[in-house]
């Protein structure tokens, strides 16, 4: 009966689907329980405020924490108010004119570039022409321009679906452009905004190979801009890879899984309590 | 007979090439209710959407002929289309109550314009809800989402938002088509409580609206002003065919 089969092929369908769903949470939970299992014992209060000893073979991770903080503040600090500020001017201004097309072009392909690339530029432009040397400053502002285009990206398809019919209702009212934006456009488009931030976040807590090239890779609690630093990741990969103690490496992961939940479970109840408040549908 | 408060003269507007609107001339007095009806694609929102300048922000719109208010014309260079905005108000057909408290958005207006005393705004706040006849209802929940209201009360919220920067004129596109018939009610009786203060121009689709609430009517067909008088004159005794057959539903 090709009823029957009909059925049957639905059921086959909705399992494969709910397999594959399954499969993926497997997977996920697999990799954070694996470094957790194998991290979580080197965690203590030592392990998160001494620096490491012994020649890196023991001891804690605090100068990388730092490093990682400081170098996700700077480069949010930089990149944000230029990505978003770009993202009004093409959502509300540019629309679909020449230069808007093309700094979508850009940064959509900028954003599939392997970091590496964003490293070398980071190098050749900071460290190197700027005289940045290898330090803060100069990794902070590579990945800085990393996740630009994420950021920009996110941001502007937020800011395109806030609906006409605010902007007209505010405008109506007598209100100037800019005042449309700042107070209208930009408060209901703030969660999708925090969301590319949050995306660009993770993308520089993450990050390694723009940071071997820029950071130089020092261990100690920066004193200025132009110190060299090593975060986590950075810390993590020479653990690992000079084999000096795999147990810190795993420590160090996570640690920074845990601190790359703790920042998005914060944010999505920032933004959850936020979206209560303006009224608008989870 | 009183002055008219908005004159249009040989008004044309175009979309591209395409003409919306031909050579409108209508006056409007003040304090009173003016309609304008018409089938779809009339021109009757077109027109409305001229009064404040919000055809503005369509790219291609071009117009020709004027349309003065107290005797200025608004496409004149040197008018400031925030302050004519701020004296003409506009209520959209779709309720549109941004997405903050019911406080924020009656205080919007007299914010953008410079208030910052709470105090007067919390009088602005009070006032223009009442006027809208929303205060008794929602005294208690200023600070709530306007989104959690219903549509009929958004609608009474946006034009207590309109209120709220003291406008002389205030422009209503078909406020009502997305209410049910007791918000509808609502509606017109806060019209009628308004026009007092206010000059009101609406436009409907609703032809038993037009008839109840204005005292002036006018009909709009295809971009042309065919008929604009009194109501009770234009509802009852039209002078052209084309209106007559409008209102009595043989077209539209």
């Amino acid at each position: 009966m090709p009823a029957t089969r009909r059925y049957t092929i639905n059921t086959i369908g909705i399992s494969f689907l709910w397999l594959c769903g399954i499969l993926t949470v497997i997977v996920l939970l697999l990799i954070a329980g694996y470094i957790l299992f194998n991290g979580l014992g080197a965690i203590n209060w030592d392990f998160l405020t001494q620096p490491p000893k012994d020649n890196e073979k023991a001891g804690g991770i605090y100068p990388t924490i730092v490093a990682t903080l400081y170098i996700t503040i700077i480069a949010l600090v930089v990149a944000t108010p230029l990505s978003v500020g770009g993202a009004v001017y093409m959502a509300e201004y540019a629309k679909d004119n020449y230069i808007a097309k093309l700094v979508r072009f850009g940064a959509d392909s900028l954003a599939g570039i392997p970091s590496i690339m964003f490293g070398l530029f980071g190098y050749l432009l900071f460290v190197y022409t700027l005289g940045l040397k290898f330090s803060l400053i100069s990794g902070s502002l590579a990945v800085a321009f990393m996740v630009l285009p994420i950021i920009l990206r996110v941001s502007e398809e937020a800011i395109k679906v806030v609906p006409e019919t605010y902007k007209h209702g505010s405008l109506a009212l007598g209100s100037t452009k800019w005042q449309t934006i700042w107070k209208v456009v930009l408060p209901t488009a703030l969660p999708g905004i925090v969301t590319g931030v949050i995306l660009g976040m993770g993308r520089i807590v993450g990050e390694t190979a723009v940071f071997l090239l820029t950071t130089g890779g020092v261990a100690k609690v920066p004193t200025s801009l132009l110190d060299p630093v090593r975060p986590m990741t950075v810390h993590a990969y020479l653990l690992a890879s000079e084999n000096l103690s795999l147990k810190n490496a795993f420590g160090t992961g996570a640690t920074l899984l845990l601190i790359v939940l703790a920042i998005t479970l914060t944010s999505n109840y920032i933004t959850r309590r936020y979206m209560a408040k303006m009224g608008g549908k989870l | 007979m009183m002055e008219a408060i908005i004159e249009s003269k040989d008004l044309c507007l175009f979309y591209g090439k395409s003409q919306a609107l031909k050579n409108i001339n209508m006056d409007i007095k003040p304090n009173s209710i003016t309609a304008i009806i018409g089938p779809s694609g009339c021109g009757k929102s077109t027109f409305l959407k001229c009064l404040d300048r919000m055809n503005d922000l369509v790219p291609g719109v071009t117009v020709t002929g004027n349309i003065s208010y107290k005797g200025k014309n608004i496409f004149d260079k040197d008018v400031d289309v925030v302050e004519l905005r701020k004296n003409i108000g506009m209520v959209f057909q779709k309720p549109n109550p941004f997405p903050m408290s019911i406080y924020d958005n009656v205080a919007y207006g007299p914010r953008i314009h410079g208030i910052k005393d709470k105090k007067k705004l919390d009088s602005i706040v009070e006032t223009s809800l009442r006027r809208s006849a929303l205060w008794e209802e929602l005294k208690d929940r200023l600070h709530d989402s306007a989104m959690s209201l219903s549509g009929g009360q958004q609608q009474r919220l946006c034009i207590a938002r309109c209120l709220a920067v003291e406008p002389e004129v205030i422009l209503m596109d078909e406020p009502c088509s997305a209410l049910d018939p007791i918000a509808t009610s609502k509606i017109e009786d806060l019209m009628q409580k308004l026009k007092d203060k206010y000059t009101i121009i609406i436009v409907t689709h609703n032809m038993q609206q037009a008839a109840r609430v204005s005292e002036r009517t006018a009909f709009f067909l295809m971009g042309e002003l065919i008929e604009y008088g009194d109501t009770k004159n234009i509802f009852e005794t039209p002078k052209d065919k084309r209106t007559e057959d409008y209102i009595t539903g043989r077209f539209g």
